[in-house]
């Protein structure tokens, strides 16, 4: 009573703070006895099980003009999970068109000079692109956060200029006519197929030992390093895994469209996939994918806009990073394993 | 042949100067990563444009006005934006460069491309060195850039707000306990950096047109004598513009126009192996980078 008698004017909230407990249900089903109940069960596969249904649902009964919205939905997905890996070792990537550029193009070149069928040059398009791409950026690993992240915003447009200026494969025209994919359902499947195998097995990476040093060299590269670890071999690694990502989808874009060019390079492949990341929220591999099911069907919608779709993602990616920088991942996880009350502050 | 290729290197070199002198100020000098920078630059084309011409505003009023708007805005876009994520450096990255590429799409979308987009250059006039023919508005551009860096150095080292640029990017705890505003001091450098960007826009944009792809071209070039010349370092950046900026004549006039840009990405790499603190930087900026 007497401290309410020297400060009449506080009102009762401002002795109330709003506090985050676990819910009981994510406690119980956090160790092996989930599988007693059928609830837990249900409560922990839900979230993760739901989507991938949902998706496949969604995806063969939507007419055809909605599958290929889908299908690159999945493909912007793949590249956003791929810069958020290499954003969780600490390498923020701007030029994720360089990793999709490079898939696309050893694809098409596969296809059209050696007549390789997709099965051959989808597979070998993600492997030599991410050896490709491990191998231009091997000299820049060492550097860090801005560095790193300028010279992969160069990297694109350079390679761009080249294949412009020395007008191999195509040059400005591109190559166009490659085969696709034999069905369309067998197409969607796939980029289904690689896109959850992506998403959760990164996941599962990120939560093992191996994964706890990504985060490590992102935190303090240095503390991974004094601990005897050669962080350059992690980060190659891990940017391995990254450029295949990111060039399996480029690969499978260009017998989706059947065509491959200089467009591949393009700033949408760059600023989409962290726009996503940005949206979804950073650092989970499973925000960004969210992401990107967010921006690109709204990107169809606004399709009549034209230009102005790059401009609405650069707004939402500064939006987001400044204003909003939790994700809306972050927040639904928030919602589904906590809940919050007021509770009384204790003097 | 060559004296002319080497003169116009020389001139191309000076437009690298001011290019990268503002983003040199704020980022190499005062550490506020601005990859809005390139968009400033073309934002200032298109504001002396608008003012000249739908306006109709005398150039003296138009230019200096593009000038300031374009401050006032990079101050802004650090007061409104990058404040918020000061210290997290992946995120100042990502959103000043959000910021620009809103900016340059937006101009796009708007339309602003084609061939009327041109600035007015400082008339007729021509001046033979060594039996080259060379411009006003070349001579202009040389006369500008040894004006503003001069400018630069004198303020970074005798003025207040000149010294407090660096001591905000050599230590900023420090800083504060010496009395300096550190926000204010940021947005300062920030606003004066892009001020740099518009006076450059408005002497180099003349020489052709103000294209919306012009602004990345900047953003990289700058970054290119940036990195090249140690960053913060004034004598690095105009070593590092000499050095790009002679290269890319020479390979222009003998390899081809299109092969210019891969001068600035082939500088950076070759100079991140072999120095990676830059020509003229400290070690502080390696401990930075790797």
């Amino acid at each position: 009573m007497a401290a309410v008698a020297t400060n009449p004017t506080a009102p009762s909230p401002a002795r109330q703070r709003k506090e985050r407990l676990d819910r009981g249900i994510k406690v119980r089903s956090e160790d092996i006895y989930a599988l007693n109940s059928w609830r837990e069960l249900t409560y922990l596969l839900a979230p993760r099980v739901f989507p991938v249904i949902l998706v496949l649902l969604l995806g063969f009964s939507a007419p055809l003009y909605w599958q290929r919205v889908l299908l690159s939905t999945m493909v912007f997905g793949l590249l956003a999970i791929s810069w958020d890996l290499l954003a969780q070792a600490g390498m923020v990537c701007l030029g994720q068109a360089l990793f999709f550029g490079v898939g696309a193009y050893i694809a098409g070149i596969l296809n059209h000079y050696f007549g390789l069928s997709p099965f051959v040059t989808i597979p070998l398009g993600a492997l030599g692109g991410g050896v490709f791409c491990t191998l231009l950026l091997l000299p820049v690993l060492r550097l860090r956060g801005i560095y790193f992240a300028m010279v992969t915003l160069i990297l694109p447009l350079m390679i761009e200029r080249i294949i412009e200026a020395t007008k191999i494969f195509g040059g400005t025209e591109g190559i166009s006519g490659l085969d696709p994919l034999p069905h369309h359902a067998l197409e969607l499947f796939l980029i289904m197929a690689a896109f959850w195998i992506a998403l959760f097995g990164f996941r599962r990476m990120m939560t093992s030992d191996y994964g706890l040093v990504l985060k490590g060299i992102n935190d303090n590269d240095r503390a991974v390093m004094s601990a005897g670890l050669n962080i350059y071999r992690y980060k190659a690694q891990i940017l391995f895994m990254a450029g295949a990502t990111g060039a399996f989808a480029g690969a499978f874009m260009t017998h989706a469209y059947q065509f491959v060019g200089m467009p591949v390079f393009a700033l949408d492949y760059s600023i989409l996939p962290i726009a996503s990341a940005a949206v979804g929220g950073l650092g989970t591999l499973a925000g960004p994918a969210l992401g990107a099911f967010i921006l690109v069907p709204l990107s169809e919608l606004l399709r009549g806009f034209g230009g102005l779709r790059i401009v609405i993602y650069a707004v939402l990616l500064v939006v987001f990073t400044v204003g909003l920088p939790e994700g809306v991942f972050h927040f639904l996880r928030r919602k589904y394993t906590q809940f919050e009350r007021w509770a009384e502050v204790s003097k | 042949m060559l004296t002319g290729y080497l003169i116009y290197g020389l001139i191309n070199s000076v437009v690298l100067v001011l290019v990268a002198l503002g983003f040199n100020l704020t980022f190499g000098i005062s550490g506020v990563a601005n990859f809005a920078f390139g968009a400033l630059y073309v934002t200032a084309g298109f504001l002396a444009w608008i003012g000249l011409n739908t306006l109709s505003l005398p150039y003296w009023v138009s230019a200096p006005l593009a000038v300031l708007i374009t401050a006032v805005l990079a101050g802004l876009l650090y007061r409104v934006v990058v404040l918020r994520v000061r210290g997290l450096v992946v995120s100042e990255v990502i959103a000043t460069f959000g910021v620009g590429l809103a900016l340059l799409e937006l101009f796009r979308f708007l339309g602003f491309i084609g061939f009327e987009y041109t600035l007015p250059d400082a008339g007729d006039f021509s001046l033979s060195l060594l039996g080259v023919l060379v411009d006003s508005q070349r001579l202009l551009i040389v006369a500008m850039g040894a004006a503003l860096t001069a400018f630069l150095w004198l303020f970074t080292r005798y003025t207040t707000t000149g010294r407090a640029f660096r001591a905000i990017a050599q230590d900023e705890h420090t800083a504060l306990t010496l009395g300096i505003n550190t926000e204010r001091t940021a947005t300062i450098a920030v606003a004066f950096g892009a001020g740099y960007a518009a006076i450059a826009a408005l002497v180099i944009l003349p020489l052709g047109t103000i294209a919306v792809n012009e602004g990345y071209n900047v953003l990289v070039n700058a970054l290119a004598v940036c990195i090249v010349g140690g960053l913060g370092s004034t004598l690095g950046v105009i070593v590092a513009s000499f050095l790009i900026g002679t290269a890319q004549t020479l390979t222009a006039a003998y390899l081809g126009t299109h092969w210019m840009m891969i001068v600035s990405l082939v500088a950076i790499l070759l100079i991140l192996l072999v120095r990676p603190s830059g020509l003229f930087g400290s070690h502080k900026q390696l401990e930075e980078r790797i």
